[in-house]
């Protein structure tokens, strides 16, 4: 006998995270049709915390592609813009988004706004090439916040390292420019009590992010890193400063502590427990996990949950008493740890073994984007010296289904699946 | 006696290998896949119960395996060729510490411990080039029957440097060298280092470890085995039933099911 409690909790977050999405691209479509003005950000610094001050309306394009490919028509954005003219070596997002725009905004969940502003921050290149086709297209400014990386081989610097100081005062100057430029851009006044109130929705949402994360160390699993995680991402970028964004969060908490007190997890019987490496295979979206789900392995984790929430699983909480410094310490960490879970990921997956209890990683590089793709191989080889974990390294891509081969990738995920078996087998013989 | 059976279905040929609880191989067959793949299997699988002559030969599990496992529709259970090519080679060579199977459409490095246990594997991607396809159309281009292909190769003096990788664009570049005066055999055995040198890449991936066994349908072109060899600077373990390695690694699984159903132990496979 399933109880109330239990319809109302198990599979909340997927629910409300999905209306959260039409919701968004319901704003989105109106003020399109209104003429509103909208910025346009990106995942790994998206600057929401002071965007939303001014109440704009945050288009994230990342999103919008993904979306194309998640409902199998990003093959025809992709064509566009390669009829256009750009190659097909091109990031798979950058051109679903140009195609998508030359169309006048239609997307496939509604109208996407023109933007006023775009903000971007150096944790990708191609970001910054992006954003100059809408500087062209659109004549607006574009506002790059330049993030020092992380300083030390073996990890970041910390308040009070004179390096880290320093990097800090460099961000926080970078922002109060963006300010400048956001009162220019919607004729506001910027409002610190408003900046603090956002600030303070955005703790709640890094704290949650967090405590969600950790908690899918339960056995079995509460949530696909893949499929489940990309619905809470969507929320935590989009939401990110609001109150809605920060009620989610709380409730998806309570939702996972529920699950987790019940032993209720995501598969009937969880066999192997996996962890994703790199960006998910859109075109495929469903299939490609059920290429795992059918052997009972299910992804408990992932480092895009950490890059493409741009660092918010560190679950960094601003200090309201002294807004910008703490927003640009929060920006400079975050957005450091977002870089450091795609270029070092051979770390950052050996912090992720710890504690959840992993019998695979699967290595996903994909074709049209480089930034997360290169160097997947090293920290396989480097993962693979020094820990016995199991891995499988298969490519295609996040966009674009001319170079996804499902055929060839169930081969590779069985052989996978029939050595973790044999290999479980022979560990229990002895 | 217990018997099992293998039944590889390639994309190019099928292969059905029937083995007795000793682990002897007992019958094999080969045929072109074709178009019917259904009716490929089949047939494989019956000319294998032919070729066992007198026996009588009562196969109790059947595995599938290769491309079109899914369409032996008479079989017990599916495993990839991956695994079937790791288990084959460990068999019949049981110092194999690394595969390279080159078939019609893909060719794999697989790396196995002492057990058959695949420890890794890599394969080309989504590419034709450095696999029996490009053997193929080189043949095509050159207007010889792919079973001269190693003998006439072998007879090179100065072979020629194949740059292009697509197994589409090697005809045209075949035809270009044809049209410089070079002879058919330095193209040919230039061919054969271009794919080797892919083969070795993929290896190199997995990391080569001897001893390195040759399995699939290439492994009867003699000028392939040479140029991989010199490629990798190792001698490579070949036997007569390496081309049937995915069918003979496919009958050991269906055996090994066989064997633990008459224990209480559950075999990991069965589970699979």
């Amino acid at each position: 006998m399933v109880s109330d409690k239990h319809e109302e909790l198990v599979g909340r977050g997927n629910r409300e995270g999905a209306q959260l999405f039409r919701d968004w691209f319901g704003e989105l479509s109106h003020t399109a049709e209104t003429g509103g003005q909208a910025a346009y950000v990106f995942v790994m610094g998206s600057l929401n915390e002071i965007l939303k001050t001014f109440d704009l309306p945050v288009v994230f394009p990342e999103i919008n592609s993904l979306q194309t490919a998640v409902r199998r028509v990003a093959h025809e954005y992709l064509a566009e813009a390669e009829d256009y003219g750009y190659s097909p070596d091109i990031c798979g997002y950058v051109k679903a988004d140009f195609a998508m725009l030359q169309r006048g905004g239609d997307h496939p969940m509604g109208q996407v706004p023109k933007p006023s502003i775009a903000v971007l921050t150096n944790a990708c290149n191609t970001y910054i090439k992006w954003a100059e086709i809408w500087e062209r297209m659109f004549e607006i400014p574009v506002v790059t916040i330049d993030i020092p990386g992380t300083r030390e081989a073996d990890g970041q610097t910390w308040s009070g390292h004179v390096d880290f100081d320093n990097d800090r005062r460099y961000v926080e100057a970078q922002l109060r420019e963006l300010i400048t430029t956001c009162e220019e851009v919607t004729g506001k006044k910027f409002d610190i009590d408003k900046l603090r109130e956002v600030l303070h929705h955005a703790n709640g949402i890094s704290v949650g992010w967090k405590k969600v994360l950790e908690l899918n160390k339960t056995r079995p699993s509460l949530f696909n890193a893949l499929t489940d995680g990309t619905i809470f991402l969507g929320v935590a970028n989009g939401f990110r400063g609001t109150a809605t964004g920060s009620a989610y969060f709380e409730r998806l908490v309570e939702e996972m502590e529920y699950k987790a007190e019940h032993g209720i997890g995501t598969l009937t019987e969880e066999l192997y427990r996996l962890i994703f490496v790199g960006v998910p295979c859109y075109p495929i979206f469903r299939r490609f996990n059920e290429m795992f789900t059918e052997w009972g392995g299910t992804f408990i984790h992932s480092t895009y949950l950490w890059f493409a929430s741009g660092g918010t699983n560190r679950g960094f909480e601003y200090d309201t008493a002294r807004p910008i410094e703490s927003l640009a310490e929060g920006v400079l960490i975050s957005v450091r740890d977002a870089m450091d879970s795609m270029f070092h990921q051979d770390r950052v997956l050996a912090d992720m073994i710890e504690g959840y209890h992993v019998d695979g990683i699967i290595y996903h590089p994909i074709k049209s984007c480089r930034t997360v793709s290169t160097g997947l191989a090293d920290a396989r080889r480097y993962l693979s010296k020094h820990h016995d974990v199991p891995s499988l390294f298969i490519e295609s891509d996040m966009m674009d289904r001319r170079v996804v081969s499902e055929a060839q990738m169930k081969n590779r995920i069985d052989a996978f699946f029939e050595g973790l078996a044999s290999r479980r087998q022979q560990a229990t013989i002895g | 006696m217990a018997y099992a059976a293998g039944v590889d279905v390639g994309s190019t040929q099928t292969k059905a290998v029937i083995i007795d609880e000793n682990r002897k191989i007992v019958s094999r067959s080969l045929i072109d896949t074709g178009a019917n793949v259904i009716h490929a299997a089949q047939h494989a699988y019956d000319l294998a119960l032919d070729n066992a002559g007198q026996r009588e030969v009562e196969v109790e599990y059947i595995i599938g395996t290769g491309y079109g496992r899914y369409r032996v529709t008479f079989g017990n259970a599916q495993v990839t060729e991956i695994s079937c090519h790791g288990r084959g080679a460990v068999h019949l060579f049981p110092g194999t510490r690394t595969v390279v199977d080159m078939g019609g459409q893909d060719t794999k490095a697989i790396k196995v411990n002492d057990t058959g246990e695949i420890v890794d594997f890599c394969m080309n991607d989504k590419c034709a080039a450095g696999t029996g396809r490009f053997l193929g159309a080189a043949a095509a281009a050159l207007d010889i029957p792919l079973n001269d292909l190693g003998d006439t190769a072998l007879r090179y003096t100065k072979p020629v440097r194949i740059s292009t990788t697509c197994t589409v664009f090697a005809e045209s570049e075949v035809l270009s060298w044809l049209g410089k005066g070079k002879k058919i055999e330095d193209i040919l055995w230039g061919v054969h280092q271009s794919i080797a040198s892919r083969s070795a890449g993929l290896l190199r991936r997995v990391g080569i470890e001897d001893q390195v066994t040759f399995t699939g349908g290439v492994t009867r072109n003699v000028a392939m085995v040479r140029a991989i060899e010199e490629r990798l600077e190792t001698k490579l373990n070949i036997s007569e039933d390496s081309h049937y390695m995915g069918a003979v690694g496919a009958a050991l699984f269906a055996l090994d099911r066989i064997l633990s159903s008459r224990s209480p132990r559950d075999s990991v496979e069965a589970k699979a």
